[in-house]
């Protein structure tokens, strides 16, 4: 009982920081783009099926949830032309039967493999569904792709959902219910099985299972999920087009899923939140944001294989013992932390001006000296002067020498609270 | 160790600081924040089309530090802000939030009609559900006729001549042309390339019914990296000219591939003008055989152009790409002026069927039926500039030669539009 | 239709060339580290950008030498660096960092030389026309990119088949712990190999950037299209990946010079009207699906036959 209540209350929670969140962040471009990570939240978990639980690198999730997203724009049309009394909050459950039938017709071919042969095959249908979407212009709407109108549909409630603050709530029950799903389907028999292939399909063969099977499973649940997300994404920008089931999209969420982390459940989460926000936002601070954006990506593949979620559930461990003694543990384990954090951010500073500064003369050479760094007005810097090359250079290469000076410290303090950890859990 | 270590470290970091951080703090120049019209430029500005996006930034940014030396519109100065919107439908809708959300109210945007469309959509949609903040949508390059069209808005406007006015303008052209007799057309496979295919085969019936269209062939969009499998075709097909709109690598590659087999053809081209074209023609050698439809080239004689081409190149080392971007700013701050308010209901109302002497002389006018901007147009060659031609293209040596201009009437097409003009 | 199938043919086995330099890079990474590497076409890429700027310095026949030597450096450093980092993290990182790569590759190169093409010529004492069939000129760099890359080809073959370093790689494909034991230092065959692979792909680059656009999409452009020369012609194997370059270069230019459609056979039975489904099917010709073929080919030749035209295993 009460772990019952113990579980229900994190959904509950979550359910309260939903309502709430609008609140807290009226802006028009937060409630956008809160929408845009509630999508691809879902998404990641859809995409995270594969990947983090059943061990299937996919490059073409997108696939199922484009298509849903085309289905969801006739459906929106289809209903509203000849008058069928169909409310906005129940049409993702169109794009969710799209993204189940196309998992299934799908899965039932790429799934027959594993390893580097199911992504091989996830690419070619990838690619195969985007040409088509090119070519078959009555469905796919060519390159202008299909728009609706989402307030023509039937009222819900006297909702008609033209201000993005309804869509947001229609967004956020719908990521809620998916995300609740979608961790029930780890704790049955099948999330388990999942695993199992992950790890060792013939064993699961020894113990007569099916691995093809439990991968077809999985992979049409991911379509699914997928789909939602898709329905989502088109009622949300009405609007559906063929770079919904591009290669980009594909290559999104497998970017926020890994970022986040596949090993733990709440990784994908944090990697659509992150990814979604650093996509946004990077991009008003400088051109050459993908840069810094393929860089964050491969320093996490080489340094932090199990992603953010991962790094978090590192010091998970440190969570034992009286609650005081809990505090100072991650008090003086943070101490640390700051004390490495100072020349880390100097490397980065030093790092990300040497960068913007070789940008600048290589591209924008012939506007003159002057760059804004960061595209931020108030600060300008004489790329022509010999003083912002050392200091980016300076603060780059003395920043990482001090950066590895630190880490003793941390190591240090890591062991440390480590052993308290220990001698307070005993 | 332990507590040496940290302040070794302190002692770095600190040098560290005052090294790097230090100078960021010295050169600051804080610009004066006085009123300024912001309109936010939604386009491509990472990615593979990221140049293009780039170039048409560039020429906005002289367009409005020369109407801010004129004095600005209504006291205030017009300012550009750059939003990426990565090529992507989806992003598109965000970055026009995100920059209504900075207060913006007035939107420019030109590459991909797809994009083009959501916007249009998008703002007419906005402006349905918040009256009294009305947001406007100049569009500089999107130029599928659906929008001013079937899907015209009161909130957008088009200065750009659409498919239907330019294909006019060629077929206008090629009445004085007796010498072509067998045209192939050559078209990208998307909405675009099937228009201009379309068009083509119409315009070409009412005005030239004597060529005879020998080859119909539309490519993959921005896939094909050797064209000489398609060239082959052409050449078996016995053609004397080409028509195409293929824009970006497609027109650069297809002239390439042509040169290379040895292809003597006319091509009369949207978009050979673009970024990389005139470099192929000239690599091709093609002398005068390509052909460019537009509102505006470099090398015509008139005088405030020409000053204000060579202010632009000299500043920013870019081409004017889009004559038509003159137009539109011009036009944007002349109606901010006459309204005598940068609310956009208030000018807009003024843009709707304004009148305005056009960059390289003469009438245009933005028509109040579907806010399509109407105005002369002009047929050009590539070849080796001559004495009097001030301007050659991306340091090729060859420059653009006005071969015909095409008056307003005779691009005069119709319009399906029903507006909705708001009360 | 002579001249056509003719010139189709020889167009065909050019692209088919080209696509091998590349993907005989690929197919030996990907059977040696069982990665595939997707910044391979990012290497071309950059072998595109260093010979262009080699050549604006010192000349073509400099370019074509020190560009793939810069690539393959850089290369071997990637491995030596990155991948042998991420190795203990198993194949799928491995794979995504090379994903990663590719974004970086590509921003850099745009950082340098911008996002425009970049105008690399076909060096002057090449630009002419080699031969004339039925009136078509067919220019002499194409001759000469052909006949590069089958010299490119027989030496691959030989440096691996007849020589020492060859034999000691085939023997690390297969049995790396056994070639560790006689004493030879494994994983500097691989980072040689790594070297090796992406100089390979860096030649096609330079040669190709040369007669097509040299522009900061060209990686993404072919990318996907290597992967499935490797795959379908059967992983590790050479002699797979150069019968199926060949293969895809053949299809993609023969399919190109034909305009069937299923209404050019069938339009007398079943009009179907435009705007629908069946309509777009209908009418879509042979020219317009081309560039979608290979995939075609990969789905099929994986789920009929997992190991490749060539392969001796399963992906």
């Amino acid at each position: 009982m009460m772990n019952l209540i113990k579980s229900l209350g994190i959904w509950i929670a979550a359910a309260i920081l939903i309502v709430i969140l609008p609140y807290v962040f009226p802006s028009g471009a937060s409630i956008t783009t809160m929408c845009l990570m509630g999508i691809m939240i879902i998404f990641a978990l859809s995409y995270n099926m594969l990947l983090g639980q059943s061990g299937m690198l996919s490059f073409g999730h997108a696939v199922y949830y484009g298509l849903a997203a085309f289905v969801t724009a006739h459906t929106i049309n289809w209903a509203i032309k000849s008058g069928v009394p169909l409310p906005l909050p129940l049409i993702p459950v169109a794009g969710a039967v799209t993204g189940l039938i196309f998992g299934i017709i799908f899965g039932s071919v790429s799934t027959k493999r594993a390893g580097t042969a199911f992504a091989m095959i996830s690419l070619g249908l990838a690619e195969l569904v985007y040409s088509s979407s090119l070519i078959l212009r009555s469905f796919f709407g060519g390159e202008e792709g299909i728009s609706a109108d989402r307030t023509k549909l039937i009222r819900f409630f006297g909702y008609n959902f033209g201000p993005q603050i309804q869509v947001y709530y229609l967004i956020a029950a719908w990521c809620l219910l998916c995300v609740i799903l979608m961790y029930a389907i780890t704790r049955t028999p099948l999330g388990r099985m999942c695993n199992a292939v992950r790890e060792n399909p013939e064993r699961v063969e020894f113990v007569g299972y099916n691995p093809q099977l439990v991968r077809y499973i999985a992979f049409s649940l991911a379509g699914l999920f997928a789909g939602v997300a898709g329905s989502l994404a088109a009622i949300n920008i009405e609007l559906a087009q063929a770079s919904f089931v591009g290669a980009a999209q594909s290559g999104a969420v497998l970017l926020a899923a890994y970022i986040g982390g596949v090993a733990f459940f709440v990784g994908p989460v944090l990697g659509a939140i992150l990814v979604t926000y650093l996509s946004l936002t990077l991009s008003d601070f400088s051109e050459i944001w993908v840069l810094y954006f393929g860089i964050l990506f491969v320093v996490i593949i080489m340094f932090a294989p199990y992603g953010l979620s991962g790094l978090l559930m590192m010091h998970a461990q440190f969570w034992r013992g009286p609650l005081g003694s809990r505090l100072a543990r991650f008090g003086r384990l943070f101490g640390a932390y700051l004390v490495a954090a100072v020349p880390a951010l100097i490397m980065l500073g030093g790092a990300i001006l040497f960068i913007e500064m070789i940008h600048h003369v290589a591209q924008k050479g012939a506007e003159g000296a002057n760059m804004h760094f960061l595209r931020r007005n108030y600060i300008t810097i004489n790329t022509h002067s010999v003083l912002p090359w050392i200091g980016g250079i300076v603060a780059m290469i003395g920043g990482f020498f001090a950066f590895r000076l630190s880490w003793p410290t941390v190591a240090n303090a890591w062991h440390k609270a480590l052993l308290d950890a220990q001698r307070s859990g005993a | 160790m332990k507590w040496q270590m940290p302040k070794k470290l302190l002692g770095l970091a600190a040098v560290g600081l005052v090294a790097g951080a230090g100078y960021l703090a010295l050169p600051q120049k804080t610009e004066a924040q006085g009123a300024t019209i912001k309109i936010a430029y939604v386009d491509p500005l990472s990615g593979p089309m990221a140049g293009i996006g780039d170039t048409g930034l560039k020429n906005f940014q002289y367009i409005l530090e020369d109407i801010n030396a004129k004095g600005g519109a209504n006291g205030k100065k017009l300012e550009i802000v750059p939003f990426d919107n990565k090529l992507n439908a989806q992003e598109t809708i965000v970055q026009v939030q995100k920059a209504i959300d900075q207060g913006i109210r007035i939107i420019t945007q030109g590459n991909g009609t797809s994009f083009a469309i959501a916007i249009s959509e998008f703002v007419t949609k906005y402006n349905e559900r918040n009256p009294g903040k009305e947001v406007v949508y100049l569009n500089y390059a999107a130029v599928d006729p659906i929008l001013t069209n079937d899907k015209c808005s009161y909130w957008h406007f088009r200065w750009d001549a659409n498919t239907e006015q330019k294909m006019a303008a060629i077929t206008t052209f090629l009445q004085g042309r007796k010498d072509v007799k067998k045209m192939y057309l050559i078209n990208q496979d998307y909405a675009f390339g099937h228009g201009v295919r379309d068009l083509a085969l119409k315009f070409l019936k009412e005005k030239r019914p004597d060529i005879e269209v020998v080859g119909n062939e539309v490519h993959p969009l921005a896939k094909v990296s050797d064209f000489a499998p398609y060239i082959a075709k052409i050449k078996a097909s016995g053609a004397d000219s080409v028509i195409t709109g293929n824009w970006g690598n497609d027109i650069s590659l297809l002239i390439k591939a042509a040169a290379d087999a040895g292809l003597q053809v006319n091509f009369f081209t949207f978009y050979a003008g673009g970024t990389g074209g005139p470099t192929a023609v000239k690599q091709a050698n093609l002398s005068n055989r390509v052909f460019a439809v537009g509102e505006g080239f470099a090398n015509i004689p008139h005088k405030a152009s020409q000053d204000f081409e060579k202010g632009l190149r000299d500043k920013y080392k870019v081409s004017l790409f889009y004559p038509r971007g003159v137009n539109q700013m011009r036009m944007l701050a002349a109606a901010i002026n006459q309204a005598k308010s940068d609310d956009p209901k208030k000018f807009a109302a003024v843009l709707h069927g304004m009148k305005f002497e056009v960059f390289n002389g003469g009438q245009g006018e933005m028509r109040a039926s579907d806010h399509q901007f109407m105005q002369p147009m002009y047929m050009a060659s590539f070849g080796p500039i001559k004495a009097d031609q001030p301007f050659d293209e991306e340091g090729t040596g060859w420059g653009w030669t006005i071969a015909g201009k095409v008056d307003t009437k005779d691009t005069n097409v119709s319009t399906t539009c029903k507006m909705n003009k708001p009360s | 239709m002579a001249e056509l199938i003719i010139i189709s043919t020889l167009n065909g086995v050019l692209y088919g060339m080209l696509l091998f330099l590349m993907a005989s890079g690929l197919t030996l990474i990907f059977s040696m580290m069982g990665v595939l590497n997707f910044a391979h076409a990012s290497f071309y890429m950059l072998g595109a950008f260093l010979g262009f700027q080699i050549s604006q310095w010192a000349g073509f026949i400099p370019a074509l030498f020190l560009a793939p030597l810069i690539a393959g450096g850089i290369g071997a450093l990637v491995e030596r660096y990155g991948l042998r980092t991420v190795h203990k993290n198993g194949h799928v990182a491995e794979l995504l960092f090379t994903f990663g790569l590719a974004f970086i590759i590509e921003e850099v190169i745009q950082m340098i030389w911008g996002k425009l093409s970049v105008d690399y010529r076909v060096p002057t004492w090449l630009d002419f026309p080699a031969f004339t069939i039925y009136a078509t000129n067919y220019p002499a760099y194409k001759t000469f990119m052909l006949v590069f890359s089958i010299a490119i080809f027989i030496g691959l073959i030989y440096l691996l088949t007849r020589t020492r370093a060859g034999l000691i790689i085939q023997a690390s494909l297969t049995h790396p712990n056994m070639v560790g034991m006689l004493g030879h230092n494994v994983p500097r065959v691989f980072m040689l190999v790594f070297g090796l692979g992406t100089a390979l792909a860096a030649i096609a680059g330079v040669i190709a950037g040369a007669a097509y656009v040299t522009q900061s999409n060209m990686a993404a452009l072919l990318g996907p299209i290597l992967f499935v020369v490797v795959v379908v012609g059967g992983l590790g194997s050479l002699w797979g990946a150069f019968v199926a370059s060949l293969l895809i270069g053949l299809l993609q230019t023969f399919a190109i010079a034909s305009d069937w459609s299923l209404n050019k056979f069938f339009g007398d039975f079943i009009t179907p009207t435009r705007g629908t489904l069946l309509f777009d099917v209908w009418t879509v010709t042979i020219a317009q699906i081309g560039p979608i073929l290979p995939y075609l080919l990969l789905v099929l030749v994986l789920i009929f036959r997992p190991t490749g035209l060539f392969g001796t295993r399963e992906t």
